[in-house]
């Protein structure tokens, strides 16, 4: 599924939390889901046309959003800025991740569609595009180019299909990186983050003969594999074989730099490198956050929201300064640049086509997205905006260092692939999660998984 | 001609205005939907776009689905291992709670408890007990051979694992329908039989157990239907893996169709659910006389 997988400031883990939406919404939904389904809307924003009837021109327009306490603050007030100087009136609808896919899914082609819609970009968004529900922004964005290079580039590209622009970045780049206990790293001797592949696996072996497991992985859940394919596959063979995966290009799983990534994963697991019983670990319940704070473990691959849920769950680790973060290690011999980044380059705004006013529901998300109220009040909860030139300006808060690492990370990346789960077609998506759980387990062969996926696609 | 139908309304046999309500529900909430779901699976359907009718290609894509006779072989075992295991655990507990004692009703009230949670608690709960480091399956993992506490990551011992808990969850509610029918026992029928002389345990076999008789039944068919369509434990515990070793057919069922968003093929796998436990019921109530409705207590 595609996940927000957002940062929030001041709550658990956001994943944790929607294991029991997703049970509900199955009981709620059920058969008649393709029906209209049912959804958790708060009208938080309580829509308030200025001073009776708007006249001709003063639309009432619809944003729906995820709940999130942090943004939503955040994301009203920018809403209000737009009405107090709009004829056409906003109005703000949260709802909570699961539910919210359907609702979205079920509603945009009806007249119960929003105008303007959080999504995912990538898949997600292209499937919207394709049914033609999403109005094409490249031209109002090319009319103000001010505002548009305010957006980073490999993060606009996600909302990018077929060199039209459909939606615009509205909270934080969620770059993947790693994460390490410096502690347990000291103990084992070693001084500096490996910087490449053979050096990562020597580390293994050096946090091996110290006794404790090298990474912690939550191998019951398949994103947290993907991940590691993710990257390797882009070092090995550059961003090119996975934008021939996405573009659903002959052949392109059946790619030798596919089945090389898929073994180099396989002898990462043979190193003893996640231990024996990752395939237990979950996410969810922080059982691979507890190996890594705890010390049995060295180091995880994750998300940038691992700093805040692990502040959430674990403050003292936070607190201690014990959290090192570095980037993924460079693949001697590979063709891609080591530069290059994966993960969630943002979510986006994007507005329906049959919105009774395409023009007012673009210019909300020109004049607002990029504004320095918005872009401030986004880092201020925590959140590192897609917006270039911040500079210093990202160095606030608890967490100033970090920030300002993954903000340079996304920055200077000269591409930003997007998680493959997110970037493919969902039900693709599906089998590809289960499948790489398949080769972290041993159950599957790098090419009978290259071989699946082929025929799958 | 008047006069009769009158007595027989007067004698408590409403007409058919009074069964109106339910036959609304039941049109609603049951029927529609099993023949919007028969419909969706002859159409690509995605939510998006209205649904494009494809004939058999939903049908066609069973033979070529390599999880599809995975997860029925699965969803058979699940079915039928639920239904032993939580049967000769249930059927003896009830029989003993039922008996007066004050340790009795003290530990009936310990054993109810897992009634009183949502499934999805259960499943959160023993998610973080299955952590193979941190929970309690990284205590009583070396003790029973499993070193690393990998239960619910093993292909092999995940199937288990997740029996276990559903076992967990179900056993207490099929105790207190086995305690309840227990009770309801006669107990000049025991006196009879000690004065005849017979012991607990031949009781036990000759009276208890064909007085329980359309406890078996009901509680058996609550059993294997339920456990034929359930899944949200496994849904939340393991998600269907490691890989797919616990993906039973409604959790293919419900991946296919709202986290791959393919509502045609996983409406086929609906219908074959549907099918199946449609007739499984069918099959208990014929093969057990259950729909005789004879009473049990003939010469009392």
């Amino acid at each position: 599924m595609f996940r927000s997988r957002q940062e929030k400031s001041g709550s658990r883990s956001q994943r944790a939390r929607r294991v029991i939406p997703a049970t509900l919404a199955v009981l709620a939904v059920g058969a008649l889901a393709a029906c209209g389904g049912a959804s958790s809307s708060t009208d938080s924003g309580a829509a308030t046309p200025g001073g009776g009837d708007n006249g001709g021109s003063g639309a009432e327009l619809q944003l729906w959003t995820l709940q999130n306490e942090g943004i939503n603050g955040v994301q009203q007030a920018a809403v209000d800025r737009f009405n107090e100087s709009s004829d056409a009136q906003i109005s703000l609808s949260t709802y909570v991740n699961d539910p919210y896919k359907t609702k979205l899914q079920t509603s945009i082609g009806s007249a119960n569609a929003p105008d303007i819609f959080y999504n995912w970009g990538g898949g997600n968004l292209k499937a919207y595009v394709d049914a033609g529900r999403v109005a094409d922004l490249t031209d109002a964005l090319d009319a103000a180019p001010d505002i548009k290079s305010k957006f980073i580039p490999s993060v606009l590209d996600v909302a990018t299909i077929d060199g039209k622009v459909y939606g615009v970045p509205m909270q934080a780049v969620q770059p993947v990186s790693f994460f390490y206990n410096k502690d347990v790293m000291a103990d084992a001797g070693i001084t500096e983050f490996p910087a490449t592949w053979t050096e990562l696996l020597s580390v293994v072996d050096q946090l091996k003969a110290a006794g404790v497991q090298p990474i912690a992985l939550a191998g019951s859940q398949g994103w947290t594999e993907l991940m590691y394919l993710e990257y390797i596959l882009d070092r090995v063979g550059g961003p090119e074989k996975f934008e021939a995966i996405r573009l659903n290009e002959e052949g392109a799983w059946k790619d030798p730099a596919v089945v090389k990534s898929m073994e180099m994963v396989q002898e990462l697991v043979d190193h003893g490198a996640f231990g024996s019983n990752y395939a237990a670990v979950s996410y969810d319940n922080n059982g691979s956050q507890a190996l890594l704070t705890s010390g049995k473990a060295a180091m995880e691959l994750m998300g940038s929201w691992e700093v805040t849920s692990l502040n959430d769950s674990f403050p003292d680790f936070l607190a201690a300064g014990t959290l090192g973060w570095a980037d993924f290690p460079v693949i001697e011999g590979g063709a891609g640049d080591p530069g290059n980044i994966v993960g969630n380059p943002s979510n986006f705004y994007s507005v329906t086509s049959d919105s009774d006013d395409v023009e007012a529901a673009t210019q909300f998300l020109l004049t607002q997205m990029a504004s320095d109220e918005y872009v401030d009040a986004l880092i201020s909860v925590g959140q590192v905006p897609a917006i270039t030139g911040l500079g210093e300006r990202v160095k606030v808060g608890q967490f100033a260092d970090f920030n300002a690492y993954a903000y340079n990370l996304v920055l200077d990346s000269p591409t930003f692939t997007q998680s493959w789960d997110q970037a493919l077609a969902p039900d693709l998506a599906q089998t590809m999660l289960l499948n790489i759980q398949q080769v972290f387990n041993k159950q599957m062969t790098p090419q009978e998984f290259a071989d699946a996926m082929d025929a799958a696609a | 001609m008047s006069s009769e139908t009158q007595t027989s309304s007067q004698a408590g046999r409403p007409g058919f205005i009074w069964a109106v309500p339910a036959v609304l529900f039941f049109g609603a909430f049951a029927v529609l939907p099993m023949v919007a779901v028969v419909y969706l699976s002859f159409t690509t359907y995605g939510g998006l776009e209205a649904p494009v009718w494809a004939g058999l290609d939903n049908w066609k894509r069973l033979t070529t689905d390599p999880l599809v006779v995975n997860s029925l072989w699965l969803s058979a075992m699940l079915t039928l291992l639920s239904w032993l295991v939580q049967t000769a655990i249930a059927l003896p507990l009830g029989v003993y709670l039922a008996s007066k004692g004050r340790m009795r009703s003290l530990l009936a009230a310990f054993f109810f408890v897992p009634l009183l949670m949502s499934g999805a608690a259960i499943a959160l709960l023993w998610s973080t007990l299955y952590d193979p480091n941190f929970g309690l399956a990284s205590i009583i993992g070396p003790l029973i051979g499993v070193e690393d506490g990998n239960f619910i990551g093993n292909p092999k011992l995940a199937f288990y694992s997740v029996l276990l808990v559903i076992a967990w969850q179900f056993i207490p509610f099929h105790t207190l329908l086995y305690q309840g029918a227990a009770r309801a026992v006669p107990v000049s029928l025991y006196e009879a039989a000690t004065i005849d002389g017979a012991g607990r345990f031949k009781q036990f076999t000759a009276i208890t157990l064909p007085q329980l008789r359309d406890t078996i039944v009901t509680s058996s068919v609550l059993m294997l239907v339920g456990s034929l369509a359930y899944f949200e434990i496994i849904l939340i515990l393991t998600g269907g893996g490691p890989g797919a070793a616990t993906r039973i057919l409604p959790l293919h069922m419900y991946i296919t169709g709202f986290r791959g968003f393919d509502m045609g093929y996983a409406s086929v796998l609906a219908v074959i659910l549907l099918v199946l436990g449609t007739a499984l019921s069918l099959v208990i109530t014929k093969v057990t006389g259950f729909r005789k409705m004879a009473s049990q207590r003939e010469g009392l």
